[in-house]
Parts: structure tokens; sequence; C-alpha cells
């Protein structure tokens, strides 16, 4: 019988959440790393018992831990994230330029043919891969030329949170970076093309079209169709069909086109699932309902599924890396919240379950589908 | 030996207690005793210090005999009673937040 295994990062500590396929009964392990700011897990998907974790702590810096026993027990590999070259300065806050620092790893991606190799993606902004199960760490450089200097953080930093690795061309991969935009090499990291041709960003940059500077909170692809791509951006939800050439948006009847993380469905994809909220001030569902709005048009034609999910007084958010799918026939969706919920609905969102609500603050999901 | 006292997150880092007890070869300084535990631990590396710069993290401190010598010279010789092991040499995370 098929299993899922839920990888859970929180502001203090990660927790690990088993179940069967039927997805009703849980069983939670933690908190691993008890106090520590895990910002991502992520699991081998030639190796599913390879898990690597970014734990990190304003005190005490960035570690990487990994486990090749799913979680059952780690050990810290390297932790050293050099940038290959002298990253000179890239734009603050308030418009001036700042040195580029390295503050922590925002999210991991293991690849997808190589448990040894696993790419990171840290702030200050910049992409790192490991060919040795992390035991160390060299940045690809050449995506700080894609206009770094006009790269600027967003609220939470400048952080590079998404990377997608085209399974279908091991020399294609995908990152977005707040507030720089989205990028794409085609030549395995060597090279890298901004990717914001059809983003509009008034409220945000001086230029709202311009080619760096948008603020793209997540991205997502479906693997049968790795040219085509689905963006939460700070505000719209977009769409491109040719590997971010150029997007159109899809924001249709959203009550808001505000969110955070953006997600296909596993075996429909044209599926996309989108957590809308209040606005880029008010980082909490309208009117008090967690509401996912699915869309099964591939955009522009929205739904509410709110079966089993709050619909009062309820005030959280769901972070950008806090929303994955699962693989099994009947695809799950789960979701973490600022206020330490995770749900579940074992029906492609159809109804939702609570697995577990009192953790601390949910940074990130991640979902493996075991055999 | 010199007596170290490390805070319950790197305790846990390195699988290790509160106290442990390193040699340190040569003048003993703050520099030498990093040395010498990053070297027994080296999943350390990085948590008091910074990987390139070797300065001391912002919000790690060191203390010991009752003072504070997080700001006192990397290189120069810590007091005599953390030397001949009478006294502890404390790291510590700093007391920021509530």
């Amino acid at each position: 019988m098929s299993s899922v295994r839920v990888l859970v990062g929180t502001r203090k500590g990660a927790f690990i959440l088993r179940s069967d396929e039927k997805r009703k009964d849980w069983d939670i392990s933690g908190p691993h790393f008890a106090g520590w700011e895990i910002y991502h897990i992520n699991g081998s998907p030639v190796n599913p018992d390879r898990l690597y974790a970014s734990q990190s702590s304003g005190w005490f810096g960035q570690l990487i831990q990994r486990s090749d026993d799913g979680g059952q027990t780690w050990e810290p590999v390297g932790n050293e994230f050099a940038y290959a070259s002298d990253p000179g300065t890239h734009q603050w806050f308030d418009g001036t330029q700042k040195p580029w620092k390295f503050t922590r790893v925002w999210y991991l991606q293991p690849s997808p043919v190589d448990p040894e190799m696993v790419y990171a993606g840290v702030e200050d902004a910049a992409l790192f891969r490991s060919n040795n199960g992390g035991k160390t760490w060299q940045e690809l450089p050449g995506l700080r030329d894609a206009k770094g200097v006009l790269w600027q953080p967003g609220a939470g930093g400048m952080c590079l949170h998404t990377i997608l690795l085209d399974p279908s061309n091991p020399k294609r991969i995908f990152v977005a970076i707040s507030a720089a935009g989205a990028f794409r090499t085609d030549d395995g990291g060597q090279n890298w093309l901004p990717i914001n041709k059809g983003l509009n960003s008034p409220d945000e940059i001086p230029d709202p079209t311009a080619e760096v500077g948008h603020c793209v909170h997540n991205l997502a692809m479906h693997p049968s169709r790795p040219d085509v791509l689905f963006m939460q951006k700070h505000w719209d939800v977009m769409r491109s069909d040719n590997a971010g050439e150029m997007w159109h948006e899809i924001s249709g009847n959203l009550p808001s086109d505000f969110g955070f993380p953006i997600a296909v469905h596993a075996h429909e994809p044209e599926t996309v699932y989108v957590v809308p909220i209040k606005s880029d001030s008010e980082h909490f569902p309208p009117d008090g309902q967690l509401r996912v709005y699915r869309s099964r048009s591939g955009g522009e034609q929205w739904e509410p599924l709110t079966n089993g999910l709050p619909q009062r007084d309820c005030y959280v958010n769901v972070l950008r890396s806090a929303m994955a799918v699962d693989q099994l026939d009947s695809c799950g969706i789960y979701l973490g919240t600022t206020g330490g919920q995770v749900y579940a609905s074992p029906d492609s969102g159809d109804t939702w379950m609570a697995i577990v609500r009192d953790l601390p603050a949910v940074l990130s999901v991640e979902v493996q589908t075991l055999p | 030996m010199i007596r170290v006292v490390l805070p319950t997150h790197l305790q846990r880092v390195a699988n290790i207690g509160r106290e442990i007890e390193l040699k340190v070869d040569g003048p003993v300084t703050q520099t030498a005793i990093l040395n010498a535990l990053e070297t027994r631990y080296p999943m350390l590396r990085g948590t008091i210090r910074s990987h390139d710069t070797r300065e001391r993290r912002d919000f790690v401190r060191f203390f010991a005999c009752g003072e504070d010598l997080s700001h006192e010279f990397p290189d120069a010789p810590v007091p005599d009673p953390v030397a001949r092991g009478i006294e502890k040499f404390m790291i510590v995370g700093a007391m920021a937040g509530g």
C-alpha cells in the first residue's frame, strides 16, 4: 500500500507527518532541530529516504542537515555558502546599493536523477549546487549576471525561493527571486535569462514592465508540460506557455490576486491551486475565510474550496513554499499556515481536514509519495 | 585543558553536553580555543564565527571570569584562570528578544 510523508518546516523546528493512502490517520514526529527555523525540507526523488533540511538561526547561522533514513536520524553536512566571485552590490529597499551578504538557505531542490546532487536557493539571492550530498556547495554565479545589481529585497529578504528542474531537459532550470523576478538557464546554469516579459508591477517598481525587479512569489510546473509555467506574483496570477518567454494574467474571478503559493494537480496539468490573501499589507484571507481556489481550466475561472477549512475569524497566511501535492491516484493537496495548522485534502481539494493544528508558524510543506 | 561551555542549540548540533574540555596547543587565545573546538566538532564551523572572515557572529558572545570578552582582540591571551582550566570559557547566544 502506498503512503505519504509530509515534510513540514516551521519557525521552531521540523515535523514529519506520515499516513497511508487514505490520508485520514496521521503519525507526527518532531520537533526535529527544536528551536531552529527550518525554511525547507525536501526529499530526493530517486532515493526518497534521503532528505535535506535547511536549518537556520539568527544567532548561529546556517546549517544543512541530511537524513538517509527518511528523517529518523540526521547529520549536519556542509554549511559554507561562499559566493564564487565578489558579488558586489544590489539595490536596497531605499534604492541605494548594498553589499551582497549570505544570510540563509530558503529552498532545497534535490536532483530528479542523482541523489548526491542538490540545489540550494539562498538569501542574498544566489543558486548553489552540491554534487556530494551537501558536503560542499558551489555557486552558479552566472545567475547574478542577469542584472543582479538591480535586484532588491522583498519584505522577507532578497531570497531565491523557488527552483524548478525541467524533467525533460537536464540543462534547463527555472528559479524565482524576490524581488528580482523569474530566470531560466538552458545550459545547466552557466548563463541565465530574465523571463519576465508580460509581468506588470506598477505599484512596486518605477518601470512597471522592467526586465527585472518584479516580486515573484512562487512558480509551479506540471512535469508532463515543462514549458507551461504558473506564477503567483506579488499581485497577479500569471501563466506562460513558452517556458517564460511571455506571461499573461490568469487571475480571472479570484477575490484577490495577491498570494504566495501556487501548485499544480499531480495528474491534471490544467488544474491549478492558489490561496488568495487580501493584500500586500493584509496578509490574511479575505473576510476571515481560508479558501483555496482551484482552476480546472488553467486559470481565469476559479472556484473556492471551503469544505473543512475555517470559514470565519481566520487570519492566517499560507507562505510561498507551504503548499504541495502528492502523487496518489486521488491527488492530495497540503498546506501549512502561519497559525501552525497543516491541512490536507485527499480528493484534489474537495474536502479538507487539519492533520495537526498547533505547530509553530509553518514556513514550508513538501510531500513525498512512497510505494 | 580548557573548559568550554556551549549554548543549548550548539550542544544539540554537536551532540555533546553543556561543558566540554579542549586541549589547546600554544598560547590560549579566543582564536586558539575556537580552532580547537571546530577541529574536534567540524559541524560547528560557521555557527560561532563566519566561515570566511572568522569574525564572531553578531549574536554570539564570549563570557569568562564574570567579564564580557566578546570585543577583546581574538588573538590576545584569554584570562589566566581560563587558560589554566579553572574558569570556563562560555560561548553564549546573545540575549535578544523577549
